[in-house]
């Protein structure tokens, strides 16, 4: 048996039986610390994040990651490479959510030898044009949100210490991206990614610039998962944590591209009364929602939830009623940080219950209506989110994938002429080759290279994985909205494919 | 089919970006502009640049108006030259203050149009009237040239002219309003309104765009994309007005086969004025597809 047929028959398996406790030893192993160990750390804060990082044990050559909730304001990843770097690790492996443009300083710790290889879901700035030039030996991996939440879980990427920043922690690790406990510092809402990472890490250390008292609840990281905490100066700069998607576009493109985008979706024919929908971040986005509550308005419809990144104008439907539940896996302002700091119809969510495609439940088979912003699409509807026409690595996967093969009407919007569509648009995801170029990212493909070549693909390689196999029942009521979904969805999933 | 002149978008003539998609915001015309957007040392490339924009992009249904620079300037003549042989279907005179302006213009297109073998006549005016002068000879411009499609209001010259600022309400622009559309339904065009500066402003774009229609005003001149929308929903009709016109012209029909004249509708006479306006509503309809031919019942 190969790696490969190993690994599904095992997938398949998990597939038709209930859950075996003890199944996974990794849970199993996590958990339960000796009683003596847990009167011993009934305090986790240590005095620094160099005493943090020789408790951990971490060594040369492990896999360390981090979350991007903090977004452009991120001090976290900067200092603790800073910190690693000065203590002499050498080849650490990178696994971040994602990285931004606050992250040009990885550049030098790659030259430098201390970081070797780089997992991700997005790479922007001046380190994603460092790397589309070759500045990596090994290439840089991007998986989607649900494909990274997948690969953690399954041990593909086995996170040695995760370090995350958290708005507010106790001294016993209940962590979380806002605090009810008082003012934060510095509030970045969910933690949907970072929970991922506190799961299944060997060993977690929770960085906060605000200790609050025991218990802070609601929390996004559980106590149950924490190893250490480190105080720090500031996880974030508060003022660009928060940046970006607030504002109300007035660019008279993006007005234009939204209100096409919103009538498509009203008249796709999944536009019903408790429809679901799902907006990236954005001011297109945002004139997309505001456009959207005016037909909702005007039809008396009302959508069942809103999923993903949720933004301020997707809080104020909630709060008009037109939207009745939010699941967040990442609060993109700070509306929506307060939102679900304050309103309890505002759920945070991680990335598996997102997105992972494995296992028994992924939100984003849930969801209707998908509005998803695009670099390039051709007139197959190949879509290229992490590239530019130039072949440099300038944007995210984030959950675009996922999303696109999980919902029922995917929206992609494209700057310039190009109009929304709709009904007919095929998920064959892609992503462009910064290799062309002389730089070696790569895909992470779903598939192994033979298998996509067999399957007539040539170059193009698929994304992280991206089909969901539709297992629970959907309630009868929205079955006849299902009827249209395009079969392409179906051959892209990967257990789907190597199973039949 | 009525010729729909709602919204006329200012396009710089000195900006590639905004000329080369400004046809997909939907407004009615376009006006490509040489005179007061256009800085001096960029008057040239403008006019270069606007030529080939016209000879180059197809702007679908809209029409082309090139606003030109007054013949008193050095670039008057050139730029009617170039915009005659770019195919311009409008040229739009600035400044307008005497009928004579309007002679001198069309001799110059006239003259153009002969050198570059395009049909004599084929290509139009607009006139735009900027002073007091303009205002109290707005009846003879409007009469100058068969040429002539429209008078335009332009309300900050006009405003600068008379002494005052723009405020609110209009209510110096009352006057020149009034002057200038009972100027062009004497002369049987259109008339166009003056731009509203304030593009952040909708609700009194709106407000300001519901009066002039409500004097008589054809359309009106925008200076962004996002006030295009906001003016066409003033200028079309609504769906129940659209339905009263059906009724009234089908009440009309009915009595003209009983051979009577006039009829009642709703307890309301319906006369020949009344008929007169409720197909103008329609033909506003269709032209701006509020309704299509084949759902009049």
């Amino acid at each position: 048996m190969t790696r490969d047929q190993e690994f599904y028959s095992a997938l398949s398996a998990l597939d038709q039986t209930a859950y075996v406790p003890g199944a996974n030893p990794r849970l199993n192993e996590k958990d339960p610390a000796p009683l003596k160990n847990r009167m011993a750390r009934e305090n986790k804060i240590v005095e620094s994040l160099e005493k943090a990082v020789e408790l951990s044990g971490l060594q040369d050559g492990m896999t360390i990651s981090f979350h991007h909730h903090f977004r452009d304001g991120d001090h976290i990843v900067n200092l603790v490479m800073d910190t690693l770097a000065r203590m002499g690790f050498r080849d650490l492996r990178l696994a971040p959510s994602s990285l931004s443009d606050v992250h040009a300083p990885l550049i030098a710790h790659i030259k430098n030898g201390v970081i070797s290889h780089i997992e991700t879901s997005g790479c922007r700035g001046e380190l994603a044009k460092a790397v589309s030039r070759g500045l990596m030996d090994e290439p840089m991996v991007f998986r989607s949100h649900g494909g990274r939440a997948a690969a953690i879980e399954e041990d593909e990427i086995h996170i040695d210490v995760a370090f995350l920043g958290a708005s507010s922690c106790d001294p016993f690790g209940n962590a979380n991206g806002y605090s009810r406990e008082g003012e934060e510092k510095s509030m970045c809402g969910s933690l949907g990614y970072a929970r991922v990472d506190a799961q299944y890490a060997d060993c977690v250390i929770v960085l906060t610039d605000n200790i609050v008292g025991y218990p802070n609840v609601p929390f996004g990281i559980s106590q149950r998962l924490v190893d250490y905490i480190v105080c720090v100066d500031d996880v974030g700069d508060a003022s660009k944590i928060m940046t970006g998607a607030t504002r109300f576009s007035t660019n008279p493109h993006d007005l234009m591209i939204a209100e096409a985008t919103s009538n498509v979706i009203v008249h796709s024919g999944y536009f019903y009364d408790g429809f679901s929908i799902q907006t990236g971040s954005g001011g297109a986005s945002l004139a997309v929602t505001r456009f959207l509550r005016e037909a909702m308005l005007e039809k008396n419809i009302r959508a069942s939830f809103a999923l993903g990144g949720i933004t301020g104008a997707m809080v104020k439907l909630l709060e008009e009623g037109l939207v009745s539940r939010l699941l967040d896996v990442q609060s993109f302002d700070l509306d929506a940080a307060q939102s679900l700091k304050n309103n309890r119809f505002h759920q945070q969510i991680d990335a598996n219950y997102y997105a992972n495609p494995y296992r028994r439940g992924a939100a984003v088979n849930q969801l209707d209506v998908v509005v998803l912003s695009a670099l390039e699409v051709d007139t197959s509807f190949n879509v290229n989110v992490l590239t530019g026409s130039d072949g440099m690595i300038r944007g995210a996967v984030g959950g675009h994938p996922d999303t696109a093969a999980g919902a029922s009407l995917r929206n992609r919007r494209l700057p310039a002429h190009a109009r929304a569509y709709a009904e007919r648009a095929r998920s064959r995801e892609h992503r462009g080759h910064p290799r062309r170029h002389g730089g070696c990212a790569r895909d992470r493909s779903g598939y192994r290279g033979e298998s996509a070549q067999a399957r007539g693909r040539g170059a193009t390689r698929k994304s992280a994985p991206e089909g969901h196999a539709h297992r629970g029942t959907r309630a009868q009521s929205r079955a006849h909205h299902r009827q249209t979904r395009p079969a392409a969805i179906w051959q892209q999933d990967r257990r789907h494919l190597h199973l039949s | 089919m009525t010729k729909l002149r709602r919204s006329m978008l200012f396009v710089p003539g000195n900006n590639p970006g905004m000329m080369s998609d400004a046809h997909i915001y939907g407004s009615d015309a376009l006006m490509f502009d040489l005179e007061d957007s256009v800085t001096l040392r960029e008057k040239d490339a403008a006019r270069l640049l606007v030529y080939h924009a016209l000879r180059t992009i197809h702007y679908g249904d809209c029409e082309r108006v090139v606003r030109v620079n007054p013949l008193n300037t050095p670039y008057g003549k050139a730029d009617i030259e170039a915009m005659v042989a770019a195919g311009a279907e409008v040229i739009r005179l600035p400044k307008t203050e005497t009928a004579q302006d309007i002679f001198d213009t069309e001799a110059e297109i006239e003259r153009a149009e002969r050198k570059f073998g395009i049909p004599v006549g084929q290509t139009r005016m607009m006139a735009a009237i900027e002073g007091a002068l303009g205002v109290v000879n707005a009846y003879a411009i409007a009469t100058a040239s068969p040429r002539l499609i429209a008078i335009a209001l332009g309300a900050e010259d006009y405003c600068a002219n008379l002494k005052t600022t723009r405020s609110l309400d209009g209510s110096e622009l009352f006057y020149a309003r009034g002057a200038i559309i009972v100027a062009a339904r004497a002369a049987g065009i259109d008339a166009i309104d003056t731009v509203f500066s304030d593009v952040n402003n909708e609700d009194q774009l709106i407000r300001e765009t519901q009066a002039i229609k409500q004097l008589g005003f054809d359309g009106k001149s925008v200076i962004n994309p996002r006030q295009i929308k906001p003016v066409h929903r003033v200028f079309t009709p609504k769906q129940q007005e659209i339905v009263k016109a059906n009724r009234i012209l089908a009440a009309s029909r009915e009595a003209a086969e009983r051979g009577s004249g006039v009829v009642a509708l709703d307890g309301k006479m319906i006369d020949r004025p009344v008929v007169l306006r409720a197909e103008r509503t329609l033909e506003m309809a269709y032209a701006s597809r509020a309704v299509f031919e084949e759902d009049e019942t």
